[in-house]
């Protein structure tokens, strides 16, 4: 199948154009729903306390690690160069697995494999801080995701999350973020669910965190199981909504209520 | 799909906590209340306090209370003969009164702060100003505190 | 990680009102809330933050459990002459953070 009709494919399967993220005209970054002060927060790096992480994994960069005592910049150099764009990109398949892996699994490859050292557990300091350091340097790209034969089943298996009912109000991620985006829940305003900030630094949190730590936010609010942080199906979902929000710029490292 | 009154009583159901206003009970609220009115005599020592020359800038809707942008700024040519020596923030519904008490001069140049607070509940934040000729002055802003509508589950 | 992170312009024209920023990476812990057995965490949390221009503090604040996790403090202060801006946090548990930012005035 060529990418132009699996395209296709993704969209009459989910059965609306909207399942697809909508035109680029009417996607809306929950930025825009945010308050005067907490936009100011995410613009302003000297006040965006994700600058701390951002700060952390600069450093984390330079050091080198593991049995191969290699660090981060003895391969890439240079992140503000090497590092450009990358975040735009994932997840993203890998060929040595022929799985799609996001932005941490990515880092804690190259842990492994070149850097010989154990991998950084998910959502640590540290792999927030790489995490929010790489992110960084993508800042404002374009999200442009692979959707082509080799991805395809994955983005297709998150989508299938992101429209199946769940947890014990049965609930699908599609009902709240698509069919009822713009409304309210309470006081907030239920946004389109673009994951276009992060890591992002969550009021609410305190401190930094994932996207799978939204997402497991998430199911816990339709009582449901959730997964493991890093798991297949996080990933899956990942990727089909980082393809949902294709073109839209990046964000990260943002701040959200 | 579910109908929109189904979803909706769902939705009720995933945001227990999610009342649109935090509100404390009222014989704690006005014990909170004492707490703040002794936290700003023993600043003043029983000193009177003017409203003006205070601006308190703080939104008066906020996202989240867990960290609420604020800055205070006094009006005050801030040299050797007249300045701003300090700038305490305080509200009314937290466990404690206090914010901030911060120290300054005529070095300063502007007699401005701005931090980030814990507002625990919908009440009023005080500024206040103490000058260096001994007076105090102060701005209030009524504030209300919305919670997440998805809220996070317990301390792990 | 006990980072902090000033924002103070590397050079200004002497009395130029410079505006300065900085954060802690500190959690702030309140002392008021509890785990889910119901026993309370205790307090921790930065109590002090000063900055000194060449030796002399011109400002300095007392932090509370009111403060948000990893504290803003922005301020200002006269460009005086060149020289080193210190700045010092100190709270709960022997926490102790200081940076230094130097300045040319000219």
């Amino acid at each position: 199948m060529s990418v132009r009709a699996f395209l296709g494919g993704l969209l009459l399967a989910a059965g609306c154009a909207a399942s697809a993220g909508g035109p680029p005209a009417e996607r809306r970054s929950g930025y825009l729903d945010m308050g005067r002060e907490t936009r100011a927060m995410q613009d302003d790096d000297t006040v965006n306390p994700a600058t701390l992480w951002v700060l952390d994994g600069e450093a984390l960069w330079q050091r080198k690690a593991g049995a191969a005592a290699r660090s981060c910049a003895d391969c890439h150099q240079d992140a503000r160069v090497s590092m450009r764009g990358v975040a735009a990109r994932h997840p993203a398949y890998d060929a040595a697995t022929g799985k799609v892996v996001n932005l941490e699994q990515r880092i804690n490859a190259c842990r492994v494999g070149q850097q010989q050292a154990p991998p950084l557990a998910y959502e640590s300091r540290e792999l927030l801080a790489l995490t929010a350091y790489v992110a960084r340097q993508s800042r404002g790209m374009p999200i442009a995701i692979e959707a082509s034969e080799r991805t395809r089943a994955f983005l297709e298996a998150g989508r299938a999350t992101f429209m199946r009912r769940e947890g014990q109000l049965n609930l699908a991620c599609a009902q709240c973020h698509e069919e009822r985006a713009g409304r309210r829940v309470g006081g907030s305003v239920i946004p389109q669910g673009h994951p276009t900030a992060y890591p992002i630094y969550r009021l609410e949190w305190q401190g930094l965190g994932s996207l799978h730590r939204r997402l497991r936010n998430c199911m816990i609010g339709v009582r449901a199981e959730p997964y493991a942080l890093g798991a297949p199906e996080y990933v899956e979902l990942e990727m089909f909504l980082m393809w949902r929000a294709r073109g839209m710029p990046l964000e990260s490292p943002g701040v959200r209520p | 799909m579910t109908t929109r009154r189904q979803f909706l009583l769902l939705a009720g159901g995933a945001a227990v906590s999610a009342a649109v206003q935090a509100e404390l009970p009222p014989e704690i609220a006005a014990q909170r209340h004492a707490a703040l009115q002794e936290a700003v005599r023993k600043v003043t020592g029983g000193a009177p306090v003017r409203t003006g020359r205070v601006k308190l800038d703080i939104p008066a809707l906020i996202d989240n209370g867990n960290s609420v942008a604020l800055s205070v700024e006094v009006d005050s040519p801030m040299t050797e003969a007249e300045h701003v020596k300090a700038i305490h923030v305080f509200t009314e519904k937290n466990p404690q009164p206090y914010i901030i008490n911060a120290h300054l001069g005529p070095r300063a140049g502007r007699g401005r702060i701005t931090t980030r607070a814990r507002i625990a509940d919908s009440g009023s934040v005080l500024a206040l100003a103490q000058l260096s000729d001994g007076s105090f002055w102060s701005d209030s802003v009524s504030v209300v505190v919305t919670l997440s509508a998805c809220s996070e589950d317990g301390l792990t | 990680m006990a980072r902090v992170v000033v924002n103070v312009p590397k050079q200004a024209r002497r009395g130029e009102i410079l505006e300065i920023r900085t954060l802690a990476g500190h959690n702030m812990e309140t002392g008021f809330r509890r785990k889910a057995g119901g026993e309370l965490i205790p307090r921790d949390i930065i109590t002090r933050f000063s900055c000194r221009y060449n030796g002399v503090e011109v400002f300095s604040a007392e932090l509370h459990p009111a403060i948000a996790a990893n504290p803003l403090i922005a301020f200002s202060t006269i460009a005086t002459e060149s020289g080193t801006l210190e700045f010092l946090w100190t709270g709960d548990n022997g926490y102790r953070a200081t940076v230094a930012a130097q300045i040319t005035v000219a």
